[in-house]
């Protein structure tokens, strides 16, 4: 292990702290995915997306959308440690009149697009991937979805336009936690052979453990995948990752941990710091 | 003078939007399979690095073209107001508005534009549901004139905008000394006691419902209030407390536009003006061509003067 995956992750042990304090302070969040995208955020801002606040407000940069907004408190949390606003800042999440609310809002510094409801972030990314592309730009697009997300018809719609653009700037990752708010993906509405619809659709894709940090360091080098073809990477993450009895648990999809869970929570996570 | 006999105000769209294009490369246009509808098909032969075509998917129309304007180009999404305004509503909201991205969302043969295709095709809802929409600008131009200026003024608009079209030739009513600036209504002819409030295609029959009007010694004055939001207040309550007839036109559901927005104004301003909204009514409409309908629900010349006229007796 290098010195800078051990780095990374020491980092999502700590996100996750700061993931369940904000959510057990606050009284709401999306606890489940947040935690099981952690490692993917992670990996993103510290290791290969070239955003920062220095030139955040340039276009000539990476960028990132997080389709699935509900997973803001892993979002806050890696903006945050990456110096685009202060932790007390932070700390007033879901407070009246706080700009820290459930879902990502231009508001707040390092948020480059609104998102809440579900199948939007892929359009949005395909634009923006797109304008750079005619520019001749080198810079690339990032977008998180949801695997409950992919039921959107318009996830679909927007799958036509990155291949039909042959889009090799656009990176999109999949969070296969495969749970949803009602149970597991597979019941609620099925969405494999994923890998085949994507590669049907012109994506080339490539899958990887969504919460090994060595495992997404090594995937995303390999961008683009294919000259003149979207990239997709299939996450295969846990949802609740990293907390034991908060992993695959559909009750954790929204669920604040309660004192004593919160207390057990911290615990797990700096015994994992200690081991790291 | 009589007034002349223009060209399609969608006509007009596409040959502004051309022209300016080829002078600004940052300007791109997105088409749902629209550009032939959008008379946009020169555009993409002379253009074809300033068009996108998404095939017929409005809701990826609008979110690509809340990307393109994150990537810093200057968007036209250009799509049938039915679908547009309806389909893609939640792009509209979250994408554009509350993203603030300053896309124009240009909304083709909106109205009852598309006559006999029927209801499935028809946007009287587009007002409605843009209005309440924050962060939105909604324009409907009446003439050639109005119809070229909001695209001239859209290329460097700095907020999301929705600007709707028809498709027949309209008259040039506009003496063409008239100031076009979106947000602030056009007063056409300036009368006495009774005024005529229309918006978009609805002004032409405003226009000749005032002619008819001079016939009987009545002098309406007409104002063209294209700009439905940010609503120019000002100009319609200083029309309002000289007129004791108001009467609005518009080619939309009598609910949640133009007249429901002169309604509110009356309202709580305490202006006890005799005021008749003329709209489409909420019923199962009548089929026929947009002249045909508009007719039937009281938007001839004919039947706007006698709706005038009956409220002065």
């Amino acid at each position: 292990m290098t010195s800078h995956s051990k780095l990374l992750k020491q980092k999502s042990i700590e996100y996750r702290k700061t993931i369940l304090e904000i959510i057990f302070n606050s009284g709401a969040g999306h606890t489940g995915g947040s935690l099981s995208c952690v490692d993917i955020l992670n990996v993103l801002y510290n290791s290969v997306m070239d955003i920062s606040p220095k030139n955040f407000s340039k276009i000539d940069r990476d960028h990132f959308i997080q389709s699935k907004g509900h997973s803001v408190e892993a979002l806050y949390t890696v903006l945050c440690d990456c110096g685009f606003f202060q932790r007390n800042d932070l700390d007033t999440l879901n407070q009246f009149n706080s700009h820290f609310i459930g879902h990502p809002t231009k508001k707040i510094p390092g948020i480059e697009h609104n998102t809440g409801a579900l199948g939007h972030g892929l359009s949005v990314a395909v634009g923006l991937a797109l304008g750079l592309k005619k520019d001749k730009k080198k810079h690339r697009v990032f977008t998180l979805l949801g695997d409950g997300e992919l039921s959107e018809g318009s996830v679909w719609e927007a799958a036509t336009s990155a291949s039909k653009y042959n889009l090799d700037n656009l990176v999109v990752i999949i969070d296969r936690n495969k749970l949803q708010i009602t149970g597991g993906t597979e019941e609620v509405n099925p969405i494999e052979p994923l890998s085949n619809k994507f590669e049907s659709f012109g994506f080339k894709v490539q899958e990887a453990d969504g919460n090994s940090i060595e495992s997404l360091l090594n995937i995303f080098q390999n961008i683009p995948f294919q000259e003149g073809m979207p990239n997709m990477i299939i996450a295969n993450t846990v949802k609740g990752a990293g907390i034991s009895f908060i992993e695959n648990q559909v009750s954790w999809h929204h669920k604040v941990p309660t004192q004593e869970e919160f207390n057990l929570a911290i615990q797990e996570l700096e015994e994992n710091l200690k081991n790291a | 003078m009589p007034n002349t006999l223009g060209k399609p105000n969608l006509e007009i769209f596409a040959d502004t939007l051309l022209m300016e294009a080829k002078k600004d490369s940052k300007i791109i246009v997105v088409t749902s399979d629209s550009r032939g509808s959008g008379k946009l098909v020169p555009f993409g032969k002379e253009l074809p690095q300033q068009i996108v075509e998404v095939g017929i998917a409005e809701q990826n129309l609008v979110g690509i073209s809340a990307g393109l304007s994150a990537s810093g180009k200057k968007v036209f999404a250009v799509s049938p107001a039915s679908f547009l305004t309806a389909r893609s509503l939640e792009q509209i909201k979250n994408d554009i508005a509350y993203s603030d991205h300053p896309v124009a969302l240009v909304g083709i043969s909106a109205g009852i534009s598309y006559g006999q295709l029927g209801s499935t095709h028809h946007s009287i809802h587009d007002f409605a549901v843009m209005r309440c929409i924050n962060n939105m600008t909604i324009v409907a131009p009446a003439d050639n004139f109005e119809a070229s200026e909001v695209i001239k003024q859209a290329v460097n608009y700095n907020h999301p905008l929705y600007i709707r079209y028809g498709k027949k030739p309209m008259l040039d009513i506009h003496s063409g000394k008239t100031q076009f600036q979106i947000g602030k209504a056009i007063i056409i002819e300036e009368g006495e006691d009774v005024a005529l409030i229309a918006t978009g295609e609805t002004v032409q029959r405003a226009f000749l419902a005032s002619q008819i009007l001079k016939e009987n010694n009545i002098n309406p004055t007409i104002v063209s209030m294209h700009t439905i939001k940010p609503f120019d207040s000002e100009t319609f309550l200083n029309i309002a407390k000289k007129s004791k007839i108001i009467v609005s036109i518009e080619e939309h559901s009598e609910f949640g536009g133009l007249g429901e927005q002169c309604a509110s104004l009356l309202a709580q301003n305490q202006i006890n003006t005799n005021f008749k909204i003329i709209g489409i009514p909420d019923e199962y409409m009548v089929n026929g061509s947009q002249s045909d309908v508009l007719d039937y629900y009281n938007m001839s010349p004919e039947k706007i003067a006698n709706t005038t006229k009956s409220l002065i007796d």
